[in-house]
């Protein structure tokens, strides 16, 4: 194995890993599931494309700078994504998790059919402009904006509703309204990894983002562990690496894949990391946990055995 | 003495297709109040609470808190306004430990928004660290600090029923409502309830609207106490007039010719 492969597998993982950093926000912490961010990648590939695809390619693209890309493709998908949610967010768990499918599905065939763009045979000639440490510093920048959004008081109250809406609803939490950012902010980050993808590839088709992508994105969310930054970050590279792995397997790739995940999910049924932190502070405050529900047994059971004999 | 009512429901009527969960219901709750809400299964009392908290809309009626009207208004608008609860069947964030619990319903003490928790900038700091402080104290006074790292839904049942108070609290209500506080509690720890829910009511200046079946509680911390019966308002007063009103006895006890009946 040279590096050349070994570096595309992981720019491939850091791509897909900025859309599950996102899904993170909204499944993991706003407790919302989706089967349609393939679609906010879409918009973003899309646009990205158009914005920096030079004006004498067929189709024709702008010929910006990569960085007006960037930007465009995730402001592009955070607008659509207001709109969906003004829609859709009204609506309770399992009906929003339909309606997301129908939407990534809904921007597939869009874009399947809008010449100007290439329709179904797609657009070549994206340029390469996804380099490693691009998506590498992406990735950086992705990890610290969630980390600091999840430890502020919005991300507590994405937390609560995710945990009891009712309840955050009467602790005086705009429920609506945390759901529509959370959904934003997961749809911007999708868009801007949307972006990468085309840049990387250097070919989009509307095929690429079919319901296959969004269910693997929300499976590498669970599979990381729900409410886990670092569970996020993990299950993107294994889960992203592992079909490469397999390679060996030849034709039966996909069943070990499978089996792969089913195998961790069974023996890790919260994911990974299971809600847990790979941070000192992180670790500092499951083991706190931990003493915590030690000492309260003991404390308990000694109450007890005093009732007991009086 | 009457104080002026900082809470005012008048009229109230909510139906649920034909059936009728809340009569035309009328009561007030004074300004530094502790009043009961009392009434056999059924009677409409949860209902009432939800109607005061938004969760549910009245199908007729006024309910005003310090003389404007709520109705309208959605749940969180109503939390901001000083009105909080707590739940027949506990809601705490279950998976969040005790000390993150109060630490989030602390949010509306700071007001730094999105870019300043991002970039971490001052105003962020110094709040977050107010909001720290601010839940250590609550918790401390409220004798859950030696739990903070618990998780709330490793805690022994009265002591979660005692955290929902505590993050109720935590929003600054001028009004706290309290959906059956002492269900599941044993004699000894609804008298500790008791001597709570007086005392909460003094140290952070508020009124206190309690639905209670456990007699014993009603009668000794309430002021005021008001009955219902099928959705109907049957009787109100102190609890001696209650505990001596034909009406009340009835709904509880069924009428002389049911029990012979029986």
């Amino acid at each position: 194995m040279d590096w050349t492969y070994i570096q595309g597998i992981l720019m491939l993982a850091g791509i897909n890993m900025i859309t599950v950093l996102g899904l993170s926000l909204l499944t993991g912490f706003t407790g919302l599931f989706s089967f349609g961010h393939a679609g906010f990648m879409a918009i973003g590939a899309y646009i990205g494309t158009w914005i920096s695809a030079s004006p004498a390619s067929t189709p024709a693209g702008l010929g910006w700078p990569f960085i007006f890309s960037i930007f465009g493709g995730g402001i592009a998908a955070g607008l659509v994504s207001y709109l969906i949610g003004r829609i859709t967010l009204k609506l309770k768990g399992d009906y929003f998790c339909i309606a997301t499918l129908g939407f990534g599905e809904a921007i597939r065939l869009i874009f399947n059919n809008v010449n100007r763009f290439g329709g179904a045979r797609g657009w070549p000639g994206v340029p390469g402009k996804s380099t490693f440490l691009a998506i590498l510093i992406a990735d950086v920048i992705a990890v610290l904006v969630l980390a600091n959004i999840v430890n502020s008081k919005h991300g507590r109250n994405m937390i609560a509703v995710r945990e009891e809406e009712l309840a955050a609803q009467t602790a005086g939490i705009d429920v609506f309204r945390y759901k529509m950012i959370s959904l934003v902010i997961s749809a911007i980050y999708a868009g801007v990894a949307g972006v990468f993808l085309a840049h990387y590839m250097t070919f989009i088709q509307p095929k690429m983002f079919s319901l296959t992508k969004s269910t693997e994105l929300t499976i590498i969310v669970i599979f990381g562990g729900l409410g886990s930054i670092s569970g996020s970050v993990l299950g993107a590279l294994v889960l992203t690496a592992l079909p490469e792995i397999l390679r060996a397997f030849e034709i039966w790739r996909l069943v070990f894949y499978g089996a792969a995940v089913i195998l961790i999910m069974v023996s890790r049924p919260k994911g990974l990391m299971g809600g847990m932190e790979l941070t000192p502070s992180g670790i500092r405050k499951a083991m706190a946990e931990r003493n915590a529900l030690r000492e309260a047994k003991a404390k308990l059971l000694a109450e007890a055995q005093e009732g007991e004999e009086q | 003495m009457t104080a002026s009512p900082i809470l005012h429901i008048k009229d109230l009527t909510k139906r649920f297709g034909g059936l009728i969960a809340v009569d035309n219901v009328s009561f007030d709750v004074p300004e530094g109040g502790i009043i009961g809400l009392i009434g056999p299964n059924g009677a409409g009392k949860t209902t009432i609470f939800n109607l005061i908290t938004g969760i549910y809309k009245p199908t007729s009626g006024s309910i005003e808190f310090k003389n404007n009207s709520l109705l309208g208004l959605e749940p969180f608008r109503i939390a901001e306004k000083g009105i909080t609860r707590t739940f027949q069947n506990i809601r705490l964030f279950k998976n969040l430990s005790v000390f993150d619990n109060v630490l989030t319903a602390c949010h509306r003490n700071a007001n730094y928004n999105f870019a300043e928790a991002i970039f971490r900038l001052p105003r962020f700091r110094t709040q977050e660290k107010e909001l720290m402080e601010k839940t250590e104290q609550l918790l401390d006074i409220m004798g859950l600090l030696c739990y903070k790292d618990l998780i709330a839904n490793n805690l022994p049942y009265g002591l979660q029923r005692r955290l929902e108070i505590v993050r109720a609290l935590a929003l600054n209500p001028i009004l706290l409502l309290l959906d059956e506080p002492a269900a599941g509690m044993n004699p000894d720890e609804t008298e500790q309830l008791m001597g709570l829910i007086a005392r909460i009511r003094d140290d952070f200046k508020l009124s206190v609207l309690v639905i209670e079946h456990h007699m014993d509680l009603v009668m000794g911390v309430c002021e005021n106490i008001v009955v219902l019966n099928f959705g109907e308002k049957i009787a109100e007063g102190n609890a001696d007039e209650i505990s001596k009103n034909p009406l009340v006895i009835e709904a509880y006890l069924g009428t002389p010719e049911e029990a012979a009946n029986a």
